[in-house]
């Protein structure tokens, strides 16, 4: 039997949609089944949500208090121990997903495909290369198989799964080297998420301050958008870090994308590239974003958002 | 204490690179190479490190070709104190680099080995996990502060969710994020002092590496382009053609 097991992202008490979009992935190389982990300290809520996943077998609860927090090094072994039993075991290409399946891989000595896009057979995979300029066909090495996948390129499954849901204890042993100290959101607003946003109002380094964000703020509001950023912006502290776009951010998929003073470079337009329409308000009517947006409009973006508010 | 700083060579950022017509790679002939930019912020990061008195050594590491050199020769004029090139012409994957970072933090001993995020070309984001499982070592990956106290060191780290702080022992593998520190400019005179710097080279059957297992590249492709849509004239003609197709 080939069966893939897929990592679950979650904050403890709420499945990250990134999950579901990794199970799409998984649900296309055309295995026996598609499992996905719960490693959680308090597992039982997730694991239900998990269960719920439309085209999921079994989800396989693994509950320990070490795993209150995502911490990779404390993940990884567990994964280990849970990966014999499958061909190949793959996480959503968030920092999370990122950050642990390269251990996950390394101690099982198999190399790890970043970032797949497309699955054209159980071994051979599309994925991005620099900043999505180029796309490599790749091949698998022996041996399970690890991967991460670009939530941008799938949609989520559905809710209509009905999972059995196996608990397991695992006698491994976990490093006492990492501890987890704390986290700051930028959150505390109902803002839909970046990252599971149908539409997405940006602004880049035009909007010039931290106050004047406040406009982009507004205009995602008035749409119940997600707030997007450049790096300019976000390196010039107009805005926190968990709202770029792009190469080195988040890659997002909305069906509305809206950028505000942002110039469109390569490496912001690798965040955007399957974004369903690109809206661009620039006043240089030769900045790179407009070769990209399906509507463009040259002028001073705070006129724009001004009427824009009216028009609404 | 010593710090090993990996150092890749990759096209520059701004250059915008084209597919080969044959769908055998990316064409490099003739393109400006540099320092992968994640590289020089982990470089620059040792360096301060090591000028706040927390670290006495700062060694540049690069895996490549003998002309990956020249980016070793930039960490030099930048401060690195010294380099090795382990100098191979076969495509190195991470599983394989992170094979070899481990044999040169084996014989080094370093307290910290800061790495980029990810290469800009190929865009993996895995060799400084994989280091970090391989030497059974802590790993604080995308950091956007690092701290060291004594023996141990606090990363503040750049996460989908905001900002997380991660307290490892060392030694341990650190992965840089863009806002950790902006690098500094060399200047002509470093360059020149740079020339003067060590550069051990080495080869993968000095440090007794075996190739991993690799994924193979089957082909390379030019990614589908988005068609350039029309400009609006107004505000009004822009909320008429959003609205006709049900996105406001
Ligand atoms: C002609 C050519 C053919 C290639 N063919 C393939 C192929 O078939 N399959 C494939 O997967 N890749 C191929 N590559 C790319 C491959 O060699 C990558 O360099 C390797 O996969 C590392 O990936 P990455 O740099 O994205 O790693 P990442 O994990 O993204 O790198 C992160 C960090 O690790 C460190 N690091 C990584 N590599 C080095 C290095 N060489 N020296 C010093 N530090 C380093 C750096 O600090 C870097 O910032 C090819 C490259 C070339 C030029
Ligand atoms: C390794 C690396 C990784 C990177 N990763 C990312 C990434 O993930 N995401 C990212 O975004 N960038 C990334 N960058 C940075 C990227 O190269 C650009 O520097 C950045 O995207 C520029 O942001 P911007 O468009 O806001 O700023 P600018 O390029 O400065 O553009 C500002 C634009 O605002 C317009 N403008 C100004 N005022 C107004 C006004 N009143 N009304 C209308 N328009 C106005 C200007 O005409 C201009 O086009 C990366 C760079 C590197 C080297």
């Amino acid at each position: 039997m080939s069966k893939v097991l897929v990592i679950a992202e979650h904050d403890g008490d709420q499945l990250n949609g990134s999950t579901a979009r990794a199970v799409a992935c998984a649900s296309e190389l055309g295995l026996d089944a598609v499992d996905v982990a719960v490693l959680a300290a308090d597992g039982a809520v997730v694991a239900d949500q998990a269960a719920s996943l439309t085209g999921v077998s079994t989800v396989v609860l693994v509950q320990n208090p070490a795993n209150e927090h995502a911490v990779a090094a404390l993940l990884a072994p567990q994964i280990e121990a849970l990966a014999s039993d499958y061909s190949h075991v793959f996480a959503p290409s968030t920092t999370f997903g990122k950050d642990l399946m390269p251990r996950v891989a390394a101690h099982l000595g198999v190399p790890q495909i970043s970032d797949i896009m497309r699955v054209e057979s159980a071994t051979v995979f599309d994925r991005p290369v620099y900043a999505g300029n180029a796309v490599v066909t790749v091949e698998a090495a022996e041996g399970i198989v690890i991967g991460t996948v670009r939530t941008a390129s799938y949609a989520a499954v559905g809710q209509e799964g009905s999972a059995s849901i196996e608990t397991r204890e695992l006698s491994v042993e976990l490093p006492s080297h990492t501890r987890y100290v704390g986290l700051q959101t930028s959150g505390g607003s109902d803002r839909p998420d970046l990252q599971a946003a149908a539409k997405v109002v940006s602004g880049g380094r035009g909007v010039g301050s931290e106050e004047n964000f406040s406009v982009i703020y507004k205009l995602a509001d008035k749409l119940g958008a997600g707030v997007g950023a450049s790096r300019a912006a976000v390196d010039a502290g107009f805005i926190p870090n968990d709202h770029q776009v792009g190469q080195t951010g988040k890659i997002i998929a909305p069906e509305l994308y809206m950028a505000f003073g942002i110039s469109g470079a390569i490496q912001h337009l690798a965040g955007i590239k399957d974004a369903g329409t690109i809206v661009a308000v620039n006043k240089d009517a030769d900045a790179p974003i407009f070769e990209v947006a399906d509507y463009g409009l040259v002028g001073d973006l705070f006129e724009v958002i001004d009427e824009l508010e009216k028009a609404l | 204490m010593k710090i090993l700083v990996g150092v890749k060579r990759v096209v520059d950022y701004n250059v915008r690179i084209q597919v080969k017509a044959d769908g055998s790679g990316v064409a490099t002939d003739g393109v400006k190479m540099s320092m992968n930019p994640f590289d020089e912020i982990a470089v620059e990061e040792a360096l301060r490190i090591k000028e706040a008195g927390k670290a006495d050594e700062v060694i540049a590491v690069t895996i490549g070709p003998k002309v990956c050199q020249e980016q070793l020769r930039t960490a030099l004029a930048m401060g690195a104190d010294r380099a090795i090139h382990v100098e191979t012409d076969d495509d190195i994957q991470p599983l394989t680099g992170a094979r070899i970072l481990k044999a040169l933090a084996d014989k080094e001993e370093p307290k910290i080995v800061l790495l980029g995020k990810q290469a800009i070309d190929d865009d993996n984001n895995q060799t400084a996990q994989m280091l970090g499982a391989l030497s059974h070592w802590p790993q604080a990956t995308f950091a956007s502060e690092v701290n060291i106290e004594g023996e141990s060191a606090v990363v503040t780290r750049e996460i989908d969710a905001g900002l997380e702080q991660l307290s490892v022992d060392l030694p341990a593998v650190i992965s840089v994020d863009l806002r950790l520190n902006e690098p500094r400019y060399v200047k002509l005179p470093d360059i020149m002092k740079a020339k003067r710097k060590p550069i051990e080279t080495i080869t993968l059957g000095d440090l007794n590496v075996d190739a991993a297992a690799s994924v193979k590249v089957l082909k390379t492709s030019t990614p589908a382009k988005r068609q350039a849509g029309i400009k609006v004239e107004s505000v009004d003609e822009l909320v008429t053609v959003l609205k006709e197709k049900g996105l406001i």
